[in-house]
């Protein structure tokens, strides 16, 4: 067995993979808090409800119990917040708006007695009327989702449409008259939930003049700010701590209960947790569900002609991020191709049901699978094969296929042809199979700001500060490859410190597939400030012109050709005192204010889907037969984790399009809240074959060329399988997820139909 | 106050004894009173398979075990799992080496799963080691890699093609 390369491009074991296979690594749960109390919610069994009186007095009788906590024992009025608008109260106030939303936090010695308590505080309450669906939303009499208040002098106050998302060129209405074929489609995408197996969590305790707050959030700078923002605390006395969270998906972006969490701590002078149940989590976190129509002119040859877009995203009764993940995931709408006219209106439209947050793909699988489902009907339709179509509409390096945006910066046609070949596209097929094909495009971050400080020290091992969360996808040991490389340390010798805003500097956030691109720049670019510092050492040690020595892979090379290691120079050039060299890194992408998203994105995530599915006609059982997923990643750093994220995507891709879905009550109550009833892949609902491939052509703006991945491959999985199961049983679904009974339903529909044709023929021949 | 009663537990080999309430779980006994975190929470309902431990020599979910119902019996936690001087376990090497680990959190119950796994077939088939895993949910999605540490610790991993790499085949007999 050949010895796993450690370095850039190879495949190192996990940094930090110790702790996961010997259950050391310690994750929020898992932390002892000396002293610490246990909270729990306090919430209603329906989803709109008026708030009439809360009566805690039993609850507060019972033994251990410290605080029950309501909005009214907050600062009035109740504070808001919220990444996008401030609109999220601390605790319901008033009103609940959805099932699921606390009233309450009650607070206890144990768990079970904080549980205990929380059953016997009584809240008086009168359902209200509510909406839980994009139509129940849009009706003209609707119950409005929102405190009038909070919308301000917003036109759109007075309907639950929150925000409208207009992006476009070119006429589309003109070149529809010019179109060979316009179809039109609609297409529904459900709300699934991110189900990291780490339920979220919180705590926070008085910390000297301050707060410390521990929390699974994925953006600890975010929620800094969010909480020295509520209690009127300076950043600095705002310590929060951010373990690994134990997956996050988007789901743990942004701060949910850790305000409520950090008034009932100081309050009480105290430590406080509060461990959701996954049920809680559900009710927590959730992908927007959206309906889509589309109409697609196209031309005979196959060029599309235009793209008419409109998406209704159902965001919850709450902004959270979704109206950005409305408008930044529908902006590439059109998809990767060279189309002359577009028009895309996304609307974010407020109900009473959880409030969806960022989910891996950020709203673009829910428009990609209308747009890319009626691609295929349109190919069918004129005749042109499902790649080929596709092909003629890819654009190419440098193409501006959406104006004044960042232009294709790939080799795209060559991560298509990858996938096609690898499924065998055009090759024959078993009876009851089909394939499909489908291209997902991503726009990545739009700005950003990381900050990395690099510690060279005497002994030349390193300690890298940044500021990332890693929940999975191996953003530490991506670090550690970087700094290891620069500085010529083994990989082991290297340590990555995260999680922790007193100590690391600033990090925006991990989202986007940005951190092996802005995050590693800032790492890099630290190690290059150390290196510089080595240079000057080398110089003045040696005597030698500084401009003329060089440093690369941990070598320092002095004019005269002679080769010094790292640790040579460094030590006489700390000498006694010994000592250390820092540099500090710096990764901008700033604002652009004329663009729509307000900036043009670092890199794009570009993937091909291909996929083989057969179909029991019996029992509408899909199985995914080959499953071929094909991303342009620039330059796989760890290729290990690479195919890791890419064939995690997949799978992930898999469960909305194949079996998950939240099941709302007509009051708005989530039925299946839970591991029971709601069903995630396991082992048993893998593709008999699953192939993921990389396409590398050092072409990105991150270190060495690499781009931002790990989002690419579960873009556009439903396409792909919806496209098979068509042509595995002749009819098209446009509603996921792809259930053995929608299947079975589809198949017998489509027979009923094929008996009544042929009837009807039969009918006609014996006319003639 | 609730009434609690005294268990004995052998956990990864120490005999431990606790006093446990009567609706008090094993995974509870773990995490809280022994401090044995590796052990995860995550559904509760046995579904997840993030608290699976080994009670005699047979895999059960944690959550669903009472406390009381463990008396007497030897518990394997994935703390475990490692020789006592630390060394890990050819399991768990196999898992770090095949990229069978990202975040984590529901490693400890795929181990635990696992090493009970090639307990009843030191040989198992990729079928056999689907089926023997499918209580324990990886949303990360690392199935593949975990099917492949198994195969490599069972020495049962394909070579391309499909054949038994000679090697392994070899060690076999």
């Amino acid at each position: 067995m050949t010895e796993p390369m450690t370095g850039i491009g190879g495949s190192p074991a996990r940094v930090g993979g110790l702790g996961r296979v010997t259950g050391a690594q310690l994750y929020l749960a898992d932390l002892l808090l000396a002293g610490a109390l246990h909270a729990r919610l306090v919430t209603l069994d329906c989803a709109r409800a008026r708030i009439i009186s809360v009566d805690a007095g039993e609850a507060l009788r019972l033994p251990g119990v410290h605080l029950v906590m309501t909005a009214d024992d907050l600062p009035q009025p109740v504070p808001r917040f919220g990444p996008q608008n401030a609109d999220r109260p601390v605790l319901a106030s008033g009103e609940t708006k959805y099932h699921g939303e606390p009233v309450a936090l009650v607070v206890a010695d144990t768990r079970e007695q904080a549980e205990a308590a929380a059953r016997a505080v009584r809240v008086e309450h009168e359902e209200l009327p509510a909406v839980f669906t994009v139509a129940q939303a849009l009706a003209p009499d609707a119950p409005l989702v929102q405190d009038q208040a909070l919308r301000g002098s917003d036109p759109r106050a007075g309907t639950n449409v929150l925000a409208e998302h207009r992006v476009g060129w070119g006429d589309p209405d003109l070149a529809a008259a010019g179109a060979d074929l316009v179809i039109e489609r609609r297409h529904t995408f459900p709300m699934v939930t991110h189900f990291a197996i780490e339920t979220h969590a919180c705590a926070a305790a008085p910390d000297g003049d301050g707060v410390a707050v521990w929390s699974t959030i994925q953006h600890p700078n975010w929620l800094q700010r969010i909480i020295a923002g509520l209690t009127g605390m300076p950043l600095s006395k705002v310590r929060v701590y951010a373990p690994d969270p134990g997956g996050g998906f988007g789901g743990k972006q942004h701060t949910k209960y850790e305000p409520a969490v950090v008034f009932a701590a100081l309050r009480l002078g105290r430590p406080v947790r509060l461990v959701l149940t996954l049920e809680e989590t559900f009710q927590a976190v959730r992908r927007a569900s959206c309906e889509a129509r589309v109409r697609t002119g196209f031309h005979a040859d196959g060029r599309i002609a235009f793209q008419d877009i409109e998406a209704d995203y159902l965001i919850g009764a709450y902004t959270d991020i979704a109206d950005r993940v409305v408008g930044k995931g529908s902006y590439p709408a059109a998809g990767p191709y060279n189309v002359p006219a577009v028009r895309i209106v996304a609307r974010s439209v407020l109900s009473h049901t959880v409030p969806s947050t960022a989910f891996r793909g950020f709203g673009n699988p829910q428009v990609n699978w209308a747009v890319e489902s009626t691609l295929d009907e349109g190919a069918d339709a004129l005749g042109i094969d499902r790649l080929e179509i596709r092909l003629r509409n890819l654009a190419k390096r440098g193409d501006a296929f959406i104006p004044f945006d960042t232009p294709c910066d790939g080799d795209w046609e060559q991560t298509v042809r990858i996938a096609a070949e690898r499924i065998g596209w055009g090759t024959p097929l078993a009876e009851g199979r089909g394939r499909g094909i489908a291209l997902g495009i991503k726009s990545g971050p739009t700005t950003g700001l990381s900050y990395s400080i690099v510690r060279l020290l005497a002994d030349g091992s390193v300690v890298v500060y940044a500021g990332t969360s890693d929940m999975g996808q191996g953003a530490r040991t991506v670090f550690a490859q970087i700094a290891a490389q620069e500085l010529g340390a083994p990989l082991d010798w290297v340590t990555v410190v995260m999680g922790d805003t007193a100590i690391v500097p600033y990090d925006q956030q991990t989202s986007a597939s940005r951190s092996t691109v802005l995050m590693g720049n800032a790492v890099l670019l630290a190690c290059r400030q150390i290196q510089d510092r080595l240079r000057a050492m080398a110089a003045r040690l040696h005597d030698v012109d500084e401009a003329a020595v060089t440093v690369d892979r941990g070598l320092v090379r002095l004019p005269d050709g002679r080769e010094l290691t790292v640790l040579e120079v460094l030590k006489p050039g700390l000498g006694k005192l010994g000592g250390e060299l820092t540099g500090l890194g710096e990764s901008r992408k700033d604002a652009e204010p004329g663009h729509p998203l307000g900036g043009a994105p670092a890199f794009f995530e570009f993937n091909c889907t291909a996929v083989e599915a057969e179909v029991d006609r019996e029992t509408g059982d899909v199985t995914i037969v080959r499953h071929v997923t094909v991303s342009d990643v620039g330059k796989a750093l760890n290729r290990l984790q690479v195919r890791m994220q890419d064939e995690g995507a997949a799978i992930q891709g898999l469960g909305h399009t194949l079996m998950e879905q939240y099941i709302y009550d007509d009051r708005g109550r989530v039925r299946n809240l839970g591991a029971i009833d709601y069903r995630i892949p396991t082992s048993m609902d893998l593709p008999l074959e699953l192939v993921s491939e990389m396409v590398e052509n050092g072409d990105g703006p991150g270190p060495y060329g690499s781009k931002g991945m790990s989002e690419g491959a579960l873009l556009c999985v439903a396409s792909a399988v919806g496209g098979a199961v068509r042509e595995a049983i002749g009819v098209p679904i446009r509603d996921l997820p792809l259930t053995p009974e929608r299947v079975w339903r589809a198949i017998q529909e489509a027979a009923a139909q094929d008996d009544n044709t042929a009837a009807g023929e039969r009918g006609e021949e014996t006319q003639r | 106050m609730t009434d609690v009663l005294p268990i004995e537990v052998t956990v990864n080999g120490r005999r431990r004894t606790v006093s446990v309430a009567p609706h008090h779980t094993l995974l509870e006994v773990l995490r809280d009173d022994l401090a044995l975190t590796g052990t995860k929470e995550c559904c509760l309902v046995g579904e997840c398979g993030a608290c699976t431990v080994l009670m005699d020599g047979r895999a059960v979910d944690a959550c669903l075990v009472l406390a009381v119902e463990a008396d007497g019996t030897g518990i394997l936690t994935v703390e475990g799992l490692a020789r006592p001087d630390g060394m890990l376990s050819p399991l768990q090497a196999a898992f770090l080496e095949k990229g069978a680990v990202q975040c984590g959190f529901c490693t400890p119950g795929q181990l635990v799963a696992a090493h009970a796994l090639l307990g009843e077939h030191p040989h198992p088939t990729r079928v056999e080691i689907e089926d023997g895993l499918a209580g324990n949910l990886c949303r990360c999605g690392c199935y593949q890699q975990i099917f492949e540490a198994v195969e490599a610790v069972a020495g049962t991993a394909e070579a391309p093609g499909g054949a038994v790499a000679p090697a392994t085949a070899e060690a076999d007999r």
